[in-house]
């Protein structure tokens, strides 16, 4: 069966930590990091970069434009 | 086509004059004694011939502002009030000199404060020559005496304010506004095509984006950007000042007045003339920038300046900043859309030279 | 099944989403979670997509967005306040096949600007207004706004918004709909994916609307002010959900005749 596996980057310097996208993943892939980013925020990250199907609802919501999405379609 | 001869109130020599400039647009609201001008433009239709657009706006404020968005688009905008929609302007004004645009604007004044008279005063010139809103700027002021000159102003105006991106005031009176003469029209000017490179028109790929403000949060910024406003009102001063001179040359004391107040000055000369007193007037053009060299310059002739105004004093504050104490300063005025005659000036210059 | 590793799937022919090159790189100045950087974005990538950008001239306002031509890769003029509508009518009218909008707050559209709001629809210039409501003045530090809900409290309503003595909020979508200018008015939402999607469709037929001359689109987007409501940006879109989302609901409040 085909299934789509996903991947973000996230420009963790520019994001400000404000979890809409933590909250907006349908899988729960992202969490807010325990280390700071150099403006102070605790950045958005794939903690679990396994779960990630590509849907860019995170990307979609974030205010910032600070998360780029891609996925593939794996056989 | 050549010049046109034609029977014309201001406000409508006026009007004929922007359509004839080429003007672009023309954002109004109704208010005595200036609304010809938007009368005059509606029937005239110019949309359909040179595509001016003409619009009656919901207010004053919103008027103005049309005006800004049209000036940041390079184009030749105007809008024309009377005083207390003048006030009402000075906001979109301060921002149009802010964001370094063109455009006209023409005050037909009457008599204030508040909602006044509907009569001709020459009161706002504070308003028009100080700033008028908020922040340091200036208007260049110019200041029609005829008909004719509420037509030639027009093109003028369009063509300085382009050349300093800066907007420039008719600051004209009831009575220049609504008395009929002979004016001259200028054949019609095809309106421009041409897209300035500092206008919001759309970026195309082959220049940076144009952005209009006036907003700069960096006070080391602002402070240049104030400094360059500074140095354009300095150049301004030394290449556009305009005035007129009657019988200044043998002239022992002088007329300072604009306007209808000027043409009241030069039937006081006869009168005061023929009773011996020499006397002779200086009728600034540009009330910003103010002619204070001349005035300086005659300042060590003449034994005396009156300033005539249609205000409790006003231009002779300038008058009397020019001259810097050379020679006797004073002032005579009516107000609330009184008009001198020109035999109580003369006698109020007999009572001047009495001292 | 084979495991995949991110470097499979990062390449250029994976793309899904990356935000358009209209939105600069400049770091916004919005605080975390505001949904101005969410409505630019979605914004920018319209602008793209319809390739307008030689094309538009924004009017931006004043309040928190006043610097929005700091993001936008696009002509823009910055307004006085509450007078956007009033330049891009000039704007418009003179140069008319441009992509004009105007990008307000509550503030600017609905306390100063009310006038100017009101005569652009009714004249039904060929614009569109694109209008963030988040019930509050953020700029100026949380002072009460034309949008405050009742009982709301701001920093000039400390006790609540009283309706006895402030007057109740505002329904400025509701009203232009009344007018015969207007062509589209909807009210929106950025604060989830979905809601994201949907305002980039309105937005597509408010350029389409605009091309064909139909008259003013109006695109109200319910948004969050986590400052001036002193919460955090979740708990402040789950706050709007429950309060914003109840009186000012959204959807397609006016939809041209034929669509």
């Amino acid at each position: 069966m085909a299934k789509i596996k996903g991947a973000v980057i996230i420009d963790t310097e520019r994001c400000k930590g404000c979890e809409v996208c933590v909250v907006t993943c349908p899988t729960q892939t992202l969490a807010l990091a325990v280390e700071v980013n150099g403006k102070g925020y605790h950045y958005s990250y794939a903690a679990f970069p396994e779960t990630c199907i590509g849907c860019a609802n995170c990307a979609v919501v974030c205010p910032d434009g600070v998360i780029t999405v891609y996925k593939l379609k794996v056989e | 086509m050549e010049k046109e001869l034609k029977l014309m109130k201001g406000n409508e020599a006026l009007a004929e004059a922007a359509i004839r400039a080429g003007a672009d647009g023309y954002f109004g609201y109704p208010i005595t004694p200036q609304s010809e001008i938007l009368e005059y433009l509606t029937e005239a239709n110019p949309q359909a011939t040179t595509g001016m657009v003409v619009l009656q706006a919901e207010s004053e404020v919103a008027a103005i502002n049309m005006v800004y968005g049209g000036a940041a688009c390079g184009k030749k905008v105007m809008t024309s009030s009377s005083s207390p929609g003048i006030s009402l302007k000075q906001e979109g004004i301060t921002y149009i000199a802010g964001a370094e645009l063109p455009c006209l604007i023409v005050n037909v004044v009457r008599g204030g404060p508040g909602l006044g008279t509907i009569q001709p005063a020459q009161s706002d010139y504070f308003q028009a020559t100080k700033g008028g809103g908020h922040g340091d700027y200036h208007l260049l002021v110019l200041a029609p005496a005829s008909v004719q000159e509420m037509a030639d102003f027009v093109e003028l105006s369009f063509d300085l304010a382009f050349k300093y991106r800066n907007p420039v005031m008719i600051l004209s009176d009831g009575a220049i506004g609504q008395m009929m003469e002979k004016v001259y029209l200028k054949p019609q000017k095809k309106r421009s095509e041409e897209i300035l490179p500092w206008a919001t028109t759309g970026k195309p790929a082959t220049r940076e984006r144009n952005i209009i403000t006036s907003l700069d949060l960096d006070p080391e910024r602002q402070e240049k950007f104030n400094l360059k406003l500074v140095a354009k009102y300095r150049e301004m001063a030394e290449k556009e000042v305009r005035f007129e001179e009657f019988q200044t040359d043998d002239a022992e004391y002088l007329f300072v007045a604009y306007g209808t107040s000027a043409r009241i000055c030069q039937k006081a000369i006869q009168l005061a003339r023929a009773q011996g007193i020499k006397v002779g007037l200086l009728r600034p053009i540009t009330l910003f920038p103010f002619p204070k060299k001349r005035l300086n310059e005659l300042g060590s002739k003449v034994k005396g300046m009156l300033a005539v105004e249609m205000s409790a004093g006003q231009m002779v504050e300038d008058v009397m900043l020019s001259v810097n104490g050379k020679t006797r300063v004073s002032h005579y005025g009516r107000m609330g859309g009184m008009i001198a005659t020109p035999e109580e000036v003369v006698e109020n210059l007999k009572i001047f030279i009495k001292g | 099944m084979t495991e995949v590793k991110a470097k499979d799937i990062v390449k250029p022919e994976n793309l899904a989403y990356k935000k358009s090159k209209i939105l600069t790189d400049n770091v916004m100045h919005y605080c975390p979670g505001c949904g101005h950087g969410t409505v630019h974005r979605v914004l920018a990538e319209v602008i793209e997509e319809e390739d307008l950008q030689s094309k538009t001239v924004g009017i931006s306002p004043v309040g928190c967005s006043v610097l929005m031509y700091n993001y936008l890769d696009i002509d823009i003029q910055e307004a006085a306040h509450g007078r956007a509508p009033a330049l891009a009518t000039a704007v418009k009218r003179l140069l008319p096949d441009r992509f004009v909008f105007t990008y307000q707050g509550d503030g600017d559209l609905a306390a100063i600007g009310t006038a100017e709001t009101i005569h652009t629809c009714n004249r039904g210039e060929n614009i569109l207004m694109i209008f963030i409501n988040n019930g509050i003045y953020g700029m100026t530090g949380g002072q009460m706004a034309p949008t405050t809900l009742i009982g709301m409290k701001s920093s000039t309503s400390p006790y609540g918004r009283d309706v006895a003595t402030m007057g109740s909020p505002i329904k400025m979508a509701d009203i232009v709909a009344l007018l015969p200018g207007t062509c589209y008015v909807t009210r929106q939402s950025v604060n989830t994916a979905a809601g994201v999607r949907k305002l980039k469709k309105a937005l597509k037929k408010a350029v389409e609307y605009q091309r064909d001359k139909r008259g003013t689109c109006f695109i109200e987007i319910v948004s969050n002010c986590p400052s001036g409501w002193k919460m955090t940006p979740v708990e402040s879109n789950k706050w709007m959900e429950e309060n914003m989302f109840p009186f000012y609901p959204l959807g397609d409040i006016k939809v041209p005749k034929d669509s």
